[in-house]
């Protein structure tokens, strides 16, 4: 059947592990590299400002965030906690495999976040829908 | 993983908003690192106290932690970001001042005891040997494993804090016997005072990385040679325990193991001191990283009396320990020579640039790597005798 161009087709459906349940959609951004929130996202703005990485420039704000797993400071958490009360913190968090500082900072923040997903599923603007370890995957 | 009655009912919220909290961090990870369960701990230790560290969003939530919160067990608290007395002596503005005395406030109404002190087991907060318990700051976890025998691995502030908060830990790493064993042989010289300690811990943690170190050679260590080693050890890298044959209480079962063999030379550990040979006059020189026992306290007034200090030489231990100097006439005899006690705090949490310091000389191995790192210092590192000699100079 012809779809229009801005059509959304659900492409996929996944389940993973729920470190945080909750309900969330939005737009992926996905990142093959770690992320360090503490020194790496700019917790005022959600811009990702960690030099030579691949998301520099882009921001987190109401993105359903995929990458590897955390790195760095266990300030970190504090960090996504931050970006939470300035409502610029990712909608969503999927993981290849969570680790601490990602962990706790979802939790303290409630952000949905899911772990032992394979992230090359996903593509950057793609519509991700979650709910507690169900993703349902959205492209054009 | 596998919950009882009383646990699901934390994690529903019916025993309130911060135990429900806890509870949801720990089950995170323990997923994260397969715990089949929770177990229970006899004592907790936080760090993340100094508001620099904290910040005012770590604030705000551990206020909302503290609206229903209370630790269970026993819990003490890392050092803050100043002398939570004698702020104003150090050159702490007003406002972190009463920032930091926030973040104190709120441990304080959970219950956590205002230690502020890397070291635990100098105050009180002593397991025994088997315990298990949940320690942040790796040089205390690194005691707590290797000297103590107690289990624990090494948490952050937050998991810390939501141990203390459910009085149980998820039961994986550390907790597990069969983790504990040693991966790799270092044979060494027995090293020099606890200078030398600390010389070889930096010297072992770069070639163990986040191993488990079986040390062979020594013929003795006290327990303040044994902190530094440990500080040194977890600082520079992951190292969550050692062993140390004829010494540490779970060596013995070891002894026979064959494993990889690593050999450190007097020449390996003196090679540590040429890596921080500032030129420059130090600003401030301290002693008391990790904090000061009373016996370090004694042996400094020892080489302090009848001498005058010329520069600014700060002596960090904990209150507790202040205390007890105070009672025997220690605290007197090393103000009158010139040296600052300074306590529930170190240059290494404080907010010390804003002092106007930017060369520092110390004798701690874990201080001099953290302020260069982390501070950005020009650092000396030199020993206790050096720094002492180098302040009354």
């Amino acid at each position: 059947m012809p779809q229009g161009s801005d059509r959304m087709n659900a492409i996929l459906e996944l389940r993973g592990r729920v470190i945080k349940g909750g309900r969330a959609e939005g737009e992926a951004l996905v990142s093959s590299q770690p992320i360090s929130f503490y020194g790496g996202i700019d917790p005022d703005t959600g811009i990702v400002r960690e030099k030579g990485h691949e998301l520099e420039g882009k921001s987190v704000a109401g993105k359903v965030l995929i990458f590897p797993h955390g790195k760095g400071s266990t300030v970190g958490s504090y960090i996504i906690y931050r970006l939470k009360k300035k409502g610029v913190a990712p909608s969503a968090i999927i993981n290849q495999r969570c680790e601490p500082i990602v962990a706790v900072g979802a939790i303290i923040s409630d952000i949905p976040t899911i772990d032992c997903v394979d992230i090359s599923n996903f593509k950057s603007g793609d519509w991700i829908k979650i709910e507690d370890g169900k993703i349902i995957v959205e492209r054009r | 993983m596998y919950l009882s009655k009383d646990e699901e009912r934390m994690l529903v919220g019916e025993f309130g908003y911060a135990m429900q909290k806890a509870m949801e961090i720990l089950i995170a990870l323990g997923k994260i690192y397969d715990a089949e369960k929770l177990i229970p701990i006899t004592s907790a230790h936080i760090s993340g106290v100094s508001y620099a560290n904290v910040g005012e969003d770590g604030l705000e939530f551990l206020e909302e932690l503290a609206s229903d919160g209370k630790v269970l067990v026993k819990t003490t608290l890392n050092p803050a970001g100043m002398d939570l007395d004698r702020w104003s002596l150090m050159g702490i503005d007003r406002e972190f001042a009463e920032n930091q005395l926030r973040v104190i406030d709120v441990y304080r109404k959970m219950g956590v005891e205002v230690t502020c002190t890397c070291t635990p087991y100098l105050v009180n907060n002593m397991p025994k040997l088997g315990d298990h318990v949940a320690w942040s700051e790796s040089s205390a976890v690194v005691y707590a494993n290797s000297v103590i025998g107690a289990r624990t691995n090494r948490e952050s502030g937050m998991s810390a804090l939501a141990a203390a908060i459910t009085g149980r830990t998820p039961l994986y790493g550390l907790h597990i016997k069969d983790n504990r064993q040693p991966t790799v042989e270092v044979r060494v010289p027995q090293p020099d005072g606890e200078f030398g300690f600390a010389c070889l811990g930096m010297v072992i943690g770069r070639l163990v990385g986040d191993g488990i170190p079986f040390i062979k050679g020594m013929f003795h260590a006290e327990p303040d040679e044994l902190k530094a080693l440990g500080a040194a050890l977890a600082s520079v890298g992951g190292v969550p325990m050692f062993h140390i044959e004829g010494i540490t209480p779970e060596a013995k079962e070891y002894t026979d193991r064959s494993m990889e063999k690593l050999v450190v030379t007097e020449a390996d550990i003196m090679s540590i001191k040429k890596e921080y040979t500032s030129e420059a006059d130090p600003d401030l020189i301290f002693l008391g990283c990790p904090h000061l026992s009373l016996i370090e306290l004694k042996k400094i007034a020892s080489v302090l009396i009848g001498k005058k200090v010329r520069k600014k030489l700060w002596l960090c231990c904990s209150k507790h320990v202040k205390l007890e100097a105070d009672k025997l006439g220690i605290t007197r005899a090393l103000e009158a020579a010139g040296a600052t006690i300074v306590c529930d705090t170190c240059p290494i949490v404080a907010p010390v640039r804003d002092l106007g310091i930017s060369v520092v000389a110390t004798n701690s191995a874990k201080g001099a790597w953290y302020s260069r790192n982390l501070n950005n210092f020009s650092v000396k590192l030199l020993s206790t005798e050096e720094c002492l000699r180098e302040a009354t100079e």
